[in-house]
C-alpha cells in the first residue's frame, strides 16, 4: 500500500485506517489527523482556497518524514494523504494516520509528522477572500511546533 | 552549465513556472540567486534579499551555499503552508 498520495480526490478516513492496519494483528493503536478548510482565515472570510504543490519533491519529503517518524517511534505503519487543487470551507485537505502496537507511540507519531508536514513540505495555500484572492503567510507558530521535536525548521 | 529554474505560487504568478540559466561551472545557489537578482524587474522584485524565499536543490529543502552541477533542478518558492 502506498504510504503518501497527493491526490485532487477526496479521501476516507475510515477505509484509510482498515488499508492501515489491515493483516497486522500487532496493531493495538491508531491516531489520526485529518485537517479541514476554515470559513475564516486572519479576520476574512474564506470561500474556498487553492492549493498548489511541487510535484516529485512533496511525495518525497513526506516519504522522508515518515521514514524518520519510523527511526523515532516505534509504530508499525503510517498513512499521510494530501489533497491539491480547489477546496472549499468544510472540506478535508490532510489525513495523517499512524498504526502502532500501543496508543503512546501512535500519538506522538502522528503529531511529529503532522508538525513536519507543515513546515517542509512544498505545498501552498491560496484563499478567496472578499478583498480578492491572497497567499496564506507561512506561520511562526509552526515552526515552533517542530522545533519541540528538535528540528530546526526555517520556514516562515 | 545549465541549470533548470524553477518557481511555485507567489514566484511563479510572478516569473512563471520555470526557465534555464547559464551558469559558470561550481556556482552555487546563492551565485545563482544574485544572477537572477542581476536582472532586475520582476526577478529583482520577488527574489531580494530579505524577502521570505526558500529554496530546493534536486528536489530537497536546500541553502544558498550548496554548489550546483551541469542539469541541476533549483526551485525558489515562499515558506510552505500546507497541511
Amino acid at each position: 500500500m502506498h504510504r503518501v498520495s497527493i491526490q485532487t480526490a477526496d479521501f476516507d478516513l475510515s477505509a484509510e485506517v482498515a488499508a492501515l492496519r489491515a493483516g497486522d494483528g500487532g496493531v493495538g493503536a491508531i491516531a489520526s489527523f485529518v485537517g479541514t478548510v476554515r470559513d475564516r482565515n486572519d479576520g476574512s472570510a474564506v470561500g474556498g482556497m487553492e492549493l498548489e504543490h511541487y510535484p516529485g519533491m512533496t511525495e518525497r519529503a513526506i516519504e522522508a518524514m515518515i521514514d524518520e517518524a519510523g527511526r523515532r517511534f516505534d509504530i508499525r505503519a503510517a498513512r499521510v494523504v494530501h489533497r491539491i487543487g480547489p477546496l472549499r470551507p468544510g472540506d478535508q485537505i490532510v489525513l495523517v494516520a499512524v498504526a502502532s502496537a500501543h496508543r503512546g507511540q501512535a500519538f506522538q507519531a502522528c503529531e511529529f509528522l503532522m508538525d513536519y508536514l507543515k513546515t517542509q513540505a512544498p505545498f501552498w495555500k491560496k484563499e478567496t477572500t472578499p478583498e480578492g484572492a491572497r497567499w496564506v503567510d507561512a506561520r511562526v507558530a509552526d515552526d515552533a511546533a517542530l522545533a519541540r521535536w528538535g528540528i530546526s525548521a526555517g520556514n516562515a | 552549465m545549465r541549470v533548470q529554474v524553477r518557481y511555485f505560487a507567489a514566484l511563479r504568478e510572478a516569473l512563471g513556472p520555470a526557465e534555464a540559466v547559464e551558469l559558470a561551472e561550481g556556482s552555487t545557489l546563492g551565485a545563482l540567486r544574485d544572477a537572477l537578482l542581476a536582472r532586475g524587474g520582476r526577478h529583482a522584485e520577488v527574489l531580494a534579499r530579505g524577502r521570505a524565499v526558500r529554496c530546493a536543490l534536486d528536489q530537497a529543502m536546500s541553502d544558498e551555499s550548496a554548489t550546483l552541477r551541469d542539469g541541476a533542478e533549483v526551485a525558489f518558492f515562499p515558506p510552505v503552508t500546507g497541511g
